[in-house]
């Protein structure tokens, strides 16, 4: 099967930073927590490849740094989507009709109500700022996605014959729900993960640049926008690079939901062509 | 009609109730108490006491729960702690900036995306349809706090065309306070506008492949013909949708620009009740987003179901 340009282009994106990401564990070009202040505000040279900050941090090793940040955040964000947005979206449609699936969904309609950044700019403020609370906020937001999502396909599997006939066959409905459903629906939901993962990556960015993210000294993208807001006019450097270290890594995720679900939605690929 | 009204109506009230009650209790949590951290270290005890008391700060959680939500639905949103205003006060102060800027990024993105969307589902499959679905894809993923502060150097600071930020007030000319509200506007619009457009190509692509466009086109109209005259309309309904979506989407958004262009706006209003254990700003500022958000959800869903009886089956 030939694989969709959008995957190849988006999946090459993002593997860029996530080995800039993986590579800043063994190595970084210069160390990002020692302060250099005679060299500070380079413009790109020789040695520092994308300049250097108002504290003489070399930009391209803080960018590294930072990628581990954003995508370590976004990940374990999704993840807690998926790990209590998946069981409580099989839940609610083994349980299809019942109070329970009523309960589980009227609890997601009313986080969707919920202006998400809001109240990701609330938590963390209120339980202070850190990567760890940047993670929660972003997180919960996630669940009600994971569960809307698998409780409508897990529905519509579950009128299928093979599944009377594991029901038939005396399977419960938890093995039926991991056996059978969860992956028939496996597909939808890497194509949502990227979706999230990339908001994630928006979602740290914003946080992390009103000062509710990863702390000094960690280096994290958002806050060196921050930081290079007011020196903006005489040196553009420092805001352009992590500027397009957020886009370029969420376009890669976006092009890559797109070309999977190209491959893995064959019902998508019928209308879209 | 009625009959769904009143659901949806009951359904909102209880969206609200529950929304409360979840920013009360995580507001709650806040560490460290007000009274003292105003105060500061050296106070006596019976002073800390005595504010606290005027502050409204004793008895249970469930009575300042009840106090303040029947005040909230009075119009009265309690004392600053910090400003030693009423809340009401320095809300509307502010939400004459916040909400205006989120309603000229909701018409920019609007009319952004409308023509941009149609164009691209117009000329399918063509260079213009890629480009635009390039550009679109590029749009989405940008940062709007980032593109604001390139704005800002390029219009404000290069050009000169717009201050760089602060808002003079309305009082001082409408146009002056809509100028500077326009690079704040833009930033917030173009995300969404992305989106937008994406969503309004897909939707008329949608309608296009159904019968009654077939059935037109056999009649004899042209496809730009049928594009307008019967696919538009239907089209809308999905876009609709997330247009009324896309006013959460803004508020929130504005809180964070408000900041790149130092709006005194509600987000400011947060981020310094966030600071100065002002809890009683904070809640009820949020508490004031989130209404206007499921009050907007809830809105749409009854123009929607106005429009469509198919829809007041659910």
């Amino acid at each position: 099967m030939r694989l969709p340009r959008t995957l190849i282009l988006g999946g090459g994106l993002f593997a860029v930073f996530l080995a800039a990401a993986l590579v800043s564990f063994l190595w970084t070009p210069f160390d990002v927590e020692i302060l250099n202040i005679p060299s500070k505000l380079q413009k790109p040279n020789a040695v520092f490849w994308l300049g250097s900050d108002h504290l003489g941090r070399d930009i391209l090793s803080m960018l590294m740094v930072g990628a581990r940040t954003s995508i370590a955040v976004a990940i374990v964000a999704v993840g807690i989507g998926i790990g209590l947005g998946l069981p409580l979206g099989l839940w609610a449609a083994a349980n299809h009709g019942s109070w329970l699936d009523e309960v589980i969904m009227r609890g997601n309609d009313l986080v969707f109500a919920f202006p998400s950044l809001v109240i990701a700019i609330l938590i963390t403020a209120v339980f202070g700022p850190s990567a760890l609370n940047a993670i929660i906020a972003i997180g919960i937001f996630n669940i009600p996605v994971f569960a809307r999502i698998s409780r409508g396909a897990a529905l519509s599997i579950w009128t299928l014959d093979y599944i009377l006939a594991a029901r038939v066959a005396g399977k419960n409905a938890v093995r039926i729900s991991v056996e059978h459903i969860l992956p028939n629906i496996a597909n939808l939901l890497i194509v949502q993960g990227t979706i999230q993962f990339s908001l994630g990556i928006l979602a740290e960015a914003a946080l992390s640049y009103v000062g509710l993210g990863a702390q000094p000294p960690t280096p994290s993208w958002g806050r060196m926008l921050a930081d290079s807001q007011t020196m903006i006019s005489f040196a553009p450097h420092l805001a352009l690079f992590p500027g397009l270290a957020i886009v370029f890594t969420v376009l890669g995720l976006n092009l890559m939901g797109d070309g999977l679900r190209d491959i893995l939605d064959p019902k998508i690929r019928r209308s879209r062509r | 009609m009625l009959r769904f009204a009143s659901i949806r109506l009951v359904s909102l009230s209880l969206s609200l109730l529950a929304a409360s009650i979840v920013i009360f209790a995580v507001v709650e949590v806040i560490p460290g108490d007000p009274a003292s951290y105003m105060l500061g270290m050296n106070a006596q005890e019976d002073t800390v006491a005595a504010l606290r008391e005027q502050l409204g700060l004793e008895g249970s959680i469930v009575t300042r729960y009840f106090t303040w939500v029947t005040g909230m639905l009075q119009g009265d949103f309690g004392t600053s702690y910090t400003y030693r205003v009423p809340v009401s006060e320095l809300i509307l102060a502010r939400i004459w900036i916040s909400l205006p800027l989120a309603v000229y990024a909701l018409a920019l993105s609007t009319i952004i995306a409308f023509p941009v969307g149609l164009i691209a589902a117009a000329q399918r499959g063509k260079a213009t349809d890629t480009g635009i679905m390039a550009a679109t894809q590029l749009g989405v993923a940008v940062p709007n706090f980032w593109f604001a502060m390139f704005l800002v150097v390029i219009f404000a600071i290069k050009l000169r065309w717009f201050s760089a930020g602060g808002f003079p007030g309305w009082d001082e000319g409408f146009w002056l306070s809509i100028k500077s509200l326009t690079l704040p506007a833009i930033a917030l619009a173009l995300p969404q506008a992305s989106i937008l457009a994406r969503i309004m190509r897909s939707s008329i692509l949608d309608t296009l492949d159904q019968d009654y466009i077939r059935t037109a086109r056999a009649k004899g109209l042209t496809r730009r013909q049928a594009i307008t005259r019967h696919a538009l309309r239907n089209a809308m309904i999905p876009v609709l949708t997330i247009i009324g979506m896309q006013f959460s989407f803004l508020l929130a958004g504005a809180i964070i620009i408000e900041n790149v262009f130092f709006l005194p706006g509600l987000g400011r209003l947060i981020f310094q009740g966030i600071t100065q254990r002002d809890l009683i700003v904070v809640e009820s500022v949020v508490m004031l987003l989130v209404f206007a958000v499921i009050t907007v959800t809830f809105l749409v869903d009854l123009a929607y179901a106005a429009v469509d009886p198919r829809l007041r089956r659910r």
